[in-house]
């Protein structure tokens, strides 16, 4: 075995132990603890993905000395090394663009606690891109959940505790139903691995046993998945959750914790339940339709809020329900259009979410539209790099958001009676897109007194400016340079099974 | 013992005789007993919006508050239905999938197959363990195990963030008057004081027994962990917190969580690391039966009790006083 | 194939289940809620320690040398609900937490009272 291979195993074991290790550190040494393990996560994990796409198949790797039915493992094809990526470099840019906030906002005592949470957070992505073993994802599922409930209530204010309550009952609803189907499909399966699994469920379907427990279970992990991923008719919980927290909190939340749940399920449909049942057993038309809904439920949600960070947060909801249409396609190229979505809209949104920080933080705190006027002209970097990000959300060709758009577009076109509806909502949410947030930029650019351009309030500091520009290069770049990223799905995808 | 005794008058003689007659109490200035403070509980949120209608004046905000009434009443009533109907229809969904299942205590059901049979048969040669269980979950399928020791250690990162009360906290916030004033602490029951004598020690050495045995009989980690938890959360309860600070404070529990998953952390990378390189690992089963037989078991075991001992009594402390 | 009649152990974990979980969503009271939540988990265990039962068998315990799969029932439910156990602990212990957070900041139990007096403080 050679030693690249050993990388994700490394990536995993080194976030957890930076979370030990940060327990009795202070709050700065934990934050640069935190900084060198997610630079290094992002390294290893780049190596990982040049080694596979070298091999061009993918590899599992045992946790401990016994084989696949036995012992628990780790898969690593290009898909999860690709993910493992993009995640590790939008949390380092998030925490970089969310630094001076974390520390003007998390109490000093506290702060180690923070980066404990964000290191079990990275940690519990990882184990969720990587794991093979659906017990082991149950487990990281929880760490997870908890960890995104710290982030949420980080603040300490009452605001904050209510929206952490509210996503805490919704999660744990959600995270029952994926552990009664989980124990359900161990029930029939009599395999907690996902490979040993698959290979079980082919037998029960050829032999046409079990064929009610198989369809329950498949509603129970997709309804409980989609409702920690905040799929439209159980998003109550996104807006409190996304709209009150710290801005770094916000943008991991939002392009993060979510996508970790939504590649499970990928995952799980792939790798466990097989997706050609999946597709016979009617569930992918059912998320088309809650996906179809979201996207417009979402937009209009939004166009209907005033608070420019609850407004991003109902953004979230239709991104959300994009994602789920392009599952629902039932297609590979739905499937590879959902996941370029994945890691866009991750880009796009920790981009808004930041500077939307930069931008309220000009305007005395308030991030209601009226407060908001001209805050482009204060802020001049976090106006342009709201601009971009508003652009991209839209679908401005040279920007990430046109070529998810694109690939759900021409995705729609091979899938034959889903292809109008998904059209038809793919313009009317366009449409809907630009309205509010051509709305937002247009207010952060409505033409202001001379005195009222003046910046005032805590300016950004130089390295939340680089970290902005870094996110609005990697929206261009994944933009300009998308093939290398489709065409790593692609194959990444057919190595995924 | 005689009334010649000088110090009669403190003496338990004395109290007894007084007791005798009527003119002493016990538990007088022993227990200080405060009833909580009067809440308002109940779910009547028309009720609370009403009397907050009657204190506003204003037309309008009356106006208002009435209309977020009927809205919340409106939705809440629907909700209930909505919840009501969908928590049957998942009941008969459940049900119906439990038709479909093997038989209860089924010997051919599909989850009775190789995998279960090799941790049954080779089980106690692979890993040295005679509680199968124990040896399945921290050999076999360590990393879920690991993963489970994460989540207790981030829970009580989130519980710290939340409850304990820190000197840069806002001095007039409600947490930290609750710290200053022991409200509801019992002040040197005797009664207290002389049971946990007797019971701690044992429950100690009963918990300190079941880490160890983890692996040769029922128990384990987790169960041993959380035995000790409560005999250190019983001595706190009779002695207050002027003496479990002297061996449990913040420092103490932060060391010995830190050096206890740190251990766990490497012993189990260096398993990890090791199997999946096929190289040669040092731990050995030894001898089953012994206490120190099972490779890494019974050290993953301690170090897991540990954590989950700090962790029940840092929960305990934080939630009655914002600190441990 | 079982039935309703036989397979009872997993009828009453399933009514349980769906039990703890309406009134994980639909109880106004915070303190309630997290009963919900753990009679939630416990009717998933009681599932999980029902599948794992065989007929005539003893617990995996290797007692008098006996290495035979036909003497043992199945170890891998009763792993998974000792660290299934460990993490609803945990999920517990912290939805505790942020009650008595909610509860000094508002003074009330009543979740849907806490959402009023937050739409009150907004206005």
């Amino acid at each position: 075995m050679a030693f690249v291979q050993n990388f994700p195993f490394f990536c995993i074991i080194l976030s957890m132990f930076s979370a030990i290790i940060s327990f009795v550190l202070n709050g700065r040494a934990a934050k640069y603890v935190h900084i060198a393990m997610v630079t290094s996560v992002l390294i290893l994990s780049l190596a990982t993905l040049s080694f596979v796409a070298g091999t061009g198949e993918s590899y599992t790797f045992m946790m401990g000395h016994y084989p696949a039915p036995w012992g628990n493992e780790i898969r690593i094809g290009e898909l999860e090394a690709l993910m493992a990526v993009f995640f590790s470099l939008i949390m380092l840019l998030s925490v970089f663009g969310g630094m001076a906030h974390i520390d003007r906002e998390v109490q000093n005592s506290k702060k180690n606690l923070f980066y404990i949470l964000l290191d079990l957070l990275m940690a519990s992505l990882l184990a969720l891109i990587y794991t093979n073993d659906l017990f082991t994802a149950y487990v990281f599922i929880e760490i997870n959940t908890i960890s995104a409930c710290g982030l949420i209530m980080i603040k300490k204010q009452g605001r904050t505790y209510v929206s952490a309550i509210r996503y805490m009952i919704m999660s744990l609803v959600g995270s029952g139903l994926f552990l009664i189907g989980l124990t359900l499909l161990y029930c029939i399966t009599g395999h907690l691995l996902m490979s040993p699994a698959k290979e079980a469920l082919a037998q029960i379907v050829a032999a046409h046993s079990y064929h009610v427990p198989l369809l329950v279970i498949i509603i129970l992990i997709t309804v409980g998945l989609g409702i920690k991923s905040g799929l439209y008719p159980f998003h109550t919980w996104i807006p409190d959750a996304y709209g009150y927290t710290t801005p770094a909190s916000s943008a991991i939340l939002s392009s993060l914790v979510s996508k970790g749940y939504i590649f499970l399920l990928i995952k799980i449909f792939y790798r466990v339940l097989d997706f050609n049942s999946i597709i016979s057993s009617h569930m992918v038309n059912i998320l088309f339709v809650f996906g179809l809904v979201g996207m417009i439920m979402g937009s209009v949600a939004a166009i209907k809020e005033n608070n420019i960070r609850r407004m991003t947060a109902y953004s979230s909801v239709a991104q959300i329900g994009y994602i789920y249409m392009g599952i629902g396609l039932g297609t590979t190229a739905g499937m590879v259009a959902a996941l370029f979505h994945v890691i866009s809209h991750g880009a796009m949104k920790s981009l808004l979410f930041i500077s939307i920080s930069g931008l309220t933080e000009v305007s005395d705190g308030h991030s209601d539209f009226k407060s908001l006027k001209g805050a482009g002209f204060r802020n001049k970097i976090a106006g342009a790099a709201y601009t971009v990000g508003a652009l991209s959300m839209i679908g401005m060709p040279l920007l990430t958001g046109f070529v998810s758009k694109y690939l759900f577009a021409s995705a729609a076109t091979t899938a034959q009676n889903k292809m109008l509806a998904a059209w038809i909502v793919l313009a009317v949410s366009t449409i809907l897109n630009t309205v509010y947030f051509m709305r937002t930029v247009l207010t952060i650019y409505t033409p202001v007194s001379a005195e009222m351009r003046k910046p005032h309030g805590i300016m950004p500091s130089r390295i939340e400016t680089a970290a902005t520009f870094g996110m609005i290069l990697l929206n261009v770049g994944l933009g300009v340079a998308s093939q290398p990223v489709i065409k790593a799905i692609e194959a990444g995808l057919a190595m995924f099974g | 013992m005689s009334k010649l005794n000088p110090n009669y008058e403190n003496s338990f003689w004395h109290h007894f005789s007084q007791w005798v007659k009527g003119e002493y109490n016990p538990i007088d200035g022993q227990l200080e007993m405060n009833a909580p403070d009067k809440e308002v509980f109940g779910d009547e949120k028309i009720h609370y919006v009403h009397l907050h209608i009657v204190k506003t004046q204003n037309y309008n905000e009356r106006m208002f508050e009435e209309g977020i009434a009927r809205n919340i009443r409106r939705f809440t009533g629907l909700y209930r239905i909505l919840g009501v109907l969908v928590a049957l229809f998942m009941i008969c969904l459940l049900l119906w999938t439990v038709n479909y299942l093997p038989q209860f205590g089924d010997p051919n059901a599909p989850e009775n197959n190789e995998v279960a049979e090799r941790y049954i048969e080779k089980g106690l040669e692979e890993t040295g363990a005679v509680n199968i269980v124990t040896g399945m979950i921290l050999d076999y399928r360590a990393f879920d195990t690991f993963g489970e020791s994460c989540v207790l250690f981030v829970a009580s990162c989130c519980v710290l963030v939340l409850l304990r009360v820190d000197k840069d906290d806002n001095p007039d916030s409600r947490a930290r008057e609750d710290m200053e004033d022991r409200h509801y602490e019992p002040k040197n029951d005797m009664i207290l004081q002389r049971v946990a004598d007797f019971l701690v020690p044992l429950i100690i050495i009963f918990g300190i027994y079941v880490v160890l045995n983890g692996h040769i009989s029922p128990g384990g980690g987790f169960s041993g962990g959380a035995i000790i938890g409560s005999g250190l959360i019983l001595y706190l309860t009779a002695y207050g917190f002027e003496k479990t600070r002297h061996f449990m404070n913040e420092r103490v529990i932060k060391t010995l969580t830190v050096c206890a998953l740190t251990f766990y952390c490497f012993a189990k990378s260096y398993s990890f690391y090791t199997g999946a390189n096929h190289l040669h690992s040092v731990i050995t089963p030894g001898t089953p039966g012994n206490i120190l037989s099972a490779g890494l078991i019974v050290y993953l075991n301690i170090c897991v009790g540990i954590v989950v001992a700090c962790t029940m009594y840092s929960f305990y402390t934080l939630f009655r006083k914002g600190g441990i | 194939m079982g039935s309703f009649l036989t397979n009872y152990e997993e009828v009453a974990a399933v009514i349980l289940f769906v039990i703890g979980m309406a009134n994980l969503l639909l109880q106004p009271n915070l303190i309630k809620k997290i009963i919900g939540l753990d009679v939630m988990d416990a009717a998933v265990y009681l599932f999980l320690a029902a599948k794992g039962y065989i007929e005539g068998r003893t617990a995996p315990i290797v007692v008098d040398g006996i290495l035979d799969a036909e003497h043992y029932i199945n170890p891998i439910p009763a792993g998974l609900v000792l660290t299934g156990i460990v993490v609803s602990v945990s999920v517990s212990a912290l939805m505790m937490a942020l009650t008595i957070s909610l509860y000094r900041e508002y003074h009330t139990l009543n979740l849907d009272e806490i959402m009023m007096k937050l739409r009150k403080e907004e206005e």
